[in-house]
């Protein structure tokens, strides 16, 4: 298994964890006095779960299992799967304190980093698959 | 891979890279205010990134993986119609609500994804068997 599809599986795992116990807080809420941020929190468990943990899991195993590009590149730009890897960790990161700080209303704080979020995650789909379209063909 | 896992896969490329588009234009406009109208597009990235991306790339991969029969894999017209199936479905219940108020568009995209999903299990229900003995 390369360097690389270790980081992601593991990420994945992690961003798997924290994303069912955001769940579980989640629906704890009426058992405790819970801040009001915390009801922005639910888009980010559902992204936690399918992006962080399922779309990651995909993105380091395909690096790994799928056709060999080429004898010299055979998993393609090493570089820009890890470019891939620390954008979409990074874009989840950033995610996960955005969101609860525009739930608090801080929008001029928040603003900014939920856009990045968003275009980092955006940079790391385009840079995967346009470093696995062509490992994906007939043999 | 086998031709259909590949059109398969990346039709699954292309609905992630269009529901990632979308989901990251939603984003922005819920963080920055602007292009409020996106939010329209949200039941088309949720439709593409779940079924189009997620169930999609499962079924092309199983396609290409799961055990042979005779070192064939048989009934893939079944496979093929659960693909086509599967994006028509996908594009319907995913679009139409930006274009038709109608809920019937919606309803019949989802009954195609169902039948996306029922083809694809009678191709692969044979298929899962303990490898190299018939099933």
């Amino acid at each position: 298994m390369p360097r690389l599809t270790r980081w992601f599986v593991r990420s994945a795992l992690v961003n798997m964890l924290v994303g069912m116990s955001l769940g579980v807080v989640l629906v704890a809420r009426p058992y405790f006095d819970s801040p009001g941020w915390l009801s922005a929190a639910a888009p980010t468990y559902l992204h936690l779960i399918t992006v962080g943990w399922l779309s990651q899991l995909i993105f380091g195993v395909g690096h790994w299992m799928f056709p060999k590009s080429s004898r010299e590149f055979p998993r393609g730009d090493e570089r820009l799967m890890w470019l891939v890897f620390g954008a979409l960790n990074l874009g989840l990161v950033m995610r996960l304190i955005g969101e609860p700080l525009l739930g608090a209303g801080e929008r001029t704080l928040a603003g900014p980093i939920l856009a990045a979020s968003a275009w980092l995650q955006w940079l790391a789909v385009a840079g995967f698959l346009l470093n696995t379209w062509d490992r994906v063909k007939e043999r | 891979m086998p031709r259909l896992a590949v059109v398969a896969t990346r039709m699954a490329f292309l609905q992630l890279g269009f529901g990632a588009t979308l989901g990251a234009i939603i984003l922005t406009t819920k963080a920055m205010g602007i292009w409020p109208t996106s939010w329209a597009w949200l039941p088309a990235h949720i439709e593409s990134l779940v079924i189009g991306w997620l169930v999609q790339l499962a079924f092309g991969v199983a396609f290409w993986i799961l055990p042979r029969i005779g070192g064939q894999r048989p009934q893939a017209g079944f496979a093929w119609l659960a693909i086509v199936s599967l994006n028509l479905g996908v594009l319907l219940s995913g679009l139409s609500p930006l274009l038709l108020a109608a809920p019937w568009p919606v309803l019949a995209g989802r009954m195609l994804s169902v039948i996306g999903v029922a083809a694809f299990a009678l191709h692969a229900w044979p298929r899962v068997k303990v490898a190299g003995l018939p099933g």
